[in-house]
């Protein structure tokens, strides 16, 4: 084979390899979408009624208690996650910090970056155990937060990194401190923030493994703070092992509103994501 | 005159992204055989735009249309049958930015001696390397470290060693974008004496905004304005004796400035009469 | 006059408490991420700890035989899973996500790279839940009539090479937009270097773009292997959760993550047993922050040789 031949089927495997990419996102997005949004949209009450007292065995009521334990438990972890991730990207990317001390955050943020959420799920279980408390919605919105903080730092460190410097030298020259140069920057990348806080939100929605040991997967509506709780892709995960074909069906719904979700928040953070590359100076996509 | 090696017909690009930019508008050049050409003009005047269209390298991006022809001795580069490769293989390139690829600096120079298989032998290759070596002057500062990464070297060492790479593949004309602009003043130097020890072997069409660089090194000058070919004369005449008003303009404009070192600042005045034009 | 300088004055006082405080608060926030980390470690260790007086690490590594029930502790099966589990996965993920994101970065131009990027963000952030779900209908079907079948093993189309395809479809996406990335951010240069010298588009691919990019197409392969190594849910949900050794690649069995998803509930009630779930939990940090940490030395390394 001569090397332009070798060439062209090289490009074609390429092509090839992005082309099955592409086709089982299509597969995958559409068996959801189809088998969820039959069950779905034939009854779609199912999501806003509160589960009976034999759910998961019978499939009697609907998955509102996974509905609102999702928004319970990932709207709070969101902020707190949002305001440690924010303030440690301004911490490494303002003049606070030494350059060496950064790169060891650094080091330790990719690693948590990496870490299997489930880690963080048997992390808080361990204090669970530790201080004997019981699994709870509470210790859902810690677990989750953990998980957000890497992925929502590193979302917020690059949109700063993006910011032009000339903001924070400009501040400098006008006799502004440290913290106004800093928030400063944190303007001018503010879009690309709130898009990695959406990020963050969506992926949070998404995780089954850190919530699974930490909520308690309650079958009942949640009752407090302290009270067992589950989400949505916990649920689907129960109902789709369950032997009642009712229930396995409630789980194509729970899909259907669970990916429609996270579709529609990573559409809203592209289009801000863009919005800002656009208006940024320099900035990546223009 | 010698022959020609190189001869664009009428050749125009435009860029299609946003809004269409005619970035050369139907030059006809000759490029003499044996000679060093400079092309010469303002920034943004077309001068990358052309060297790169003549062996196709333009081609890597996107929304660039293209019209006319080049032709590399009698045989048409755009209208061929001839893979493009084997094209670029015989129109050799060396881009502004000293680039060494990411292997060691004996691979640097052997790369397209390994891409064609040009030697029979691993002794043979040795002895290419060290020729192509030579011939560009890196020989003696590299000799003990071939197995160095490319990149260690200085840029200066860089340029060279891209040089030498180019030179492997035994091209019939080589294209030079601004070679020493990513130098200091010592380097860019020793890179020009190696252009000028090259020149009387090889074809070379080298693009600068030095007008001084272009006085010492070229035989030939074409003189670019706002993707128009303006003028082209030997060197001696263009300066002495522009043929056109523009050239007298500009050559004059520039020769004020003198130093060497202050090639920058020129041309960006002129680049803003050009932003005006449009 | 003096009534605005006393003004100023006390402004200039609030500004630099505002940056005291903030100075501290962000101190705080910078080092969170560092005790994050170690507590985790100390965290997961400390409750490890009544397995690890009960049993020797070798033991609990090397022994097959896991019954909680009856206080055996037997980690290999988990461990066999794991690996199985995660060198299918990469090497049916990997050289298409390589290959995929060449095509991305240097084939594909206008609207049909926009396109086919922007899908395959879709499809890392699709939960992996729902990959779980579709594969369930979709896969496991497959397997079990036919491609199972095929090669003469009978299953029910759960088992290790299942979550294996599936993982790779999870971690795909994932991979393609780190190789992307490090392969946009070469120099122009590059590419034009290799080409002016005659090289076609292909062996400029293969000898200096994966090269000059390989530093972070290598990183993307060990993070895309992290998540594969601690995936929970799709595992869980595919794997067919039976603590043995594997015999084939098509037989059920039981990764890590699936161990501590499957026996959580009753069981955690022994003491023994929570431990060792615990454990299980360290032995996922410790490799993956190994793999990261020899990741990042090998990655420095490698930038080191193939610098540009």
């Amino acid at each position: 084979m001569d090397r332009y031949a070798k060439g062209r089927l090289f490009g074609l495997l390429a092509r090839g390899a992005a082309a099955l990419v592409v086709a089982v996102m299509v597969l995958v997005v559409a068996v959801t979408i189809y088998r969820g949004g039959r069950v779905f949209l034939t009854d779609p009450v199912i999501a806003f009624t509160p589960p009976g007292s034999r759910y998961m065995l019978e499939g009697d009521g609907g998955f509102l208690h996974a509905v609102l334990g999702s928004l319970f438990i990932v709207v709070p972890a969101t902020v707190v996650s949002a305001v440690l991730a924010v303030s440690t990207a301004i911490y490494l990317q303002s003049d606070y910090s030494s350059e060496r001390f950064s790169d060891l955050v650094n080091m330790f943020l990719n690693v948590l970056w990496g870490t299997p959420p489930i880690v963080y799920g048997v992390f808080v279980l361990t204090i669970i155990i530790a201080i004997g408390a019981r699994t709870s919605l509470f210790f859902g919105i810690i677990a989750i937060a953990i998980f957000q903080y890497p992925i929502m730092t590193r979302y917020t460190d690059e949109a700063l990194r993006s910011a032009p410097e000339t903001v924070k030298e400009a501040t400098y020259g006008l006799g502004g401190t440290r913290f106004e140069a800093a928030l400063m920057t944190f303007r001018a990348a503010l879009p690309g923030i709130i898009a990695g806080i959406i990020m963050g939100f969506a992926r949070g929605i998404g995780d089954a493994a850190t919530v699974l040991f930490t909520t308690g997967r309650s079958t009942n509506m949640p009752g407090g703070l302290f009270e067992g709780a589950t989400t949505l892709p916990v649920l689907i995960f129960d109902q789709a092992m369950s032997f009642n074909a009712e229930v396995r069906s409630h789980a194509y719904a729970a899909s259907f509103v669970l990916i429609v979700a996270v579709l529609a928040l990573i559409i809203v953070s592209k289009l801000l994501a863009g919005r800002y590359a656009r208006y940024a100076p320099g900035g990546r996509h223009s | 005159m010698t022959d020609a090696a190189l001869t664009t017909d009428n050749l125009a690009v435009t860029y299609t992204g946003n809004r269409n930019v005619e970035a050369l508008k139907g030059v006809s050049i000759e490029f003499p055989a044996n000679q060093l050409t400079a092309i010469i003009g303002p920034s943004g005047c077309g001068k990358s735009t052309l060297l790169k269209s003549l062996n196709r390298l333009h081609e890597i991006q996107s929304n660039v249309e293209i019209s006319g022809d080049v032709l590399l001795g009698e045989q048409s580069v755009y209208d061929t049958d001839e893979p493009v490769p084997e094209l670029r293989r015989r129109i050799g390139y060396v881009p502004q930015t000293p680039t060494a690829l990411p292997v060691s600096i004996y691979e640097n120079v052997a790369y397209g001696l390994k891409i064609h298989g040009d030697y029979d032998s691993r002794a043979e290759l040795d002895e290419q390397v060290e020729h192509y070596l030579r011939k560009v002057n890196l020989w003696s500062e590299v000799e003990d470290r071939l197995d160095a990464p490319g990149a260690e070297l200085s840029t200066g060492q860089i340029q060279r060693l891209c040089l030498a790479r180019s030179l492997a593949v035994e091209p019939e004309v080589l294209l030079c974008d601004e070679v020493t602009s990513a130098l200091d003043p010592v380097s860019a130097e020793t890179v020009e004496e190696t252009l000028e020890s090259l020149k009387d072997e090889y074809t070379i069409i080298m693009v600068t905004h030095s007008m001084d660089q272009a006085k010492r090194l070229a035989d030939e000058v074409v003189f670019l304005y706002l993707g128009d070919c303006i003028e082209t004369n030997d060197t001696r005449s263009f300066f002495e004796n522009p043929q056109h008003e523009r050239t007298a303009e500009f050559v004059s404009g520039h020769t004020v400035v003198g130093d060497d070192d202050d090639d920058e600042s020129e041309p960006t005045a002129t680049a803003t009469t050009v932003e005006a034009g449009r | 006059m003096a009534g605005s300088t006393e003004s100023s004055s006390h402004r200039l006082d609030r500004r630099l408490l505002i940056e005291r405080l903030s100075s501290r608060w962000l101190q705080g926030a910078g080092y969170f991420a560092i005790a994050l980390f170690a507590l985790i470690v100390l965290a997961l260790l400390y409750q490890s700890l009544p397995l690890l007086s009960e049993y020797s690490l070798v033991q609990a590594l090397t022994s097959s035989n896991w019954d909680p029930a009856q206080n055996q502790f037997g980690f290999l099966p988990a461990i066999v899973g794991t690996i199985y589990v995660t060198a299918l996965t990469m090497a049916m993920g990997t050289p298409i996500a390589i290959l995929a994101a060449i095509y991305i970065a240097e084939y594909a131009e206008g609207r049909a790279k926009t396109l086919v990027s922007s899908f395959i963000d879709v499809l890392a952030a699709i939960p992996s839940v729902i990959f779980g779900l579709v594969a369930l209908i979709v896969v496991v079907p497959v397997v079990g009539d036919y491609l199972a079948p095929a090669v003469g093993s009978s299953a029910t189309g759960l088992g290790i090479f299942t979550v294996s395809l599936v993982m790779a479809i999870v971690v795909t996406p994932f991979m393609i937009s780190l190789s992307v990335e490090s392969l946009e951010a070469l120099p122009d240069e590059l590419r034009e270097s290799s080409l002016g010298v005659g090289a076609t588009k292909w062996e400029t691919i293969r000898s200096v773009l994966l090269r000059a990019a390989g530093p972070g197409i290598f990183s993307a392969v060990l993070l895309g292997f992290g998540r594969v190594f601690g995936a929970t849910i799709v595992p869980a949900m595919l794997i067919g959760g039976q603590t043995h050794l594997p015999s084939s690649p098509f037989a059920t069995g039981q990764t890590l993550p699936t161990l501590i998803v499957n026996d959580f509930g009753e069981l955690m009630s022994l003491p023994l047993t929570q431990s060792a779930l615990i454990f299980v939990g360290l032995m996922l940090v410790v490799v993956v922050w190994l793999f990261n940490f020899t990741a990042m030395f090998v990655r420095r390394r490698l930038q080191r040789r193939w610098q540009y």
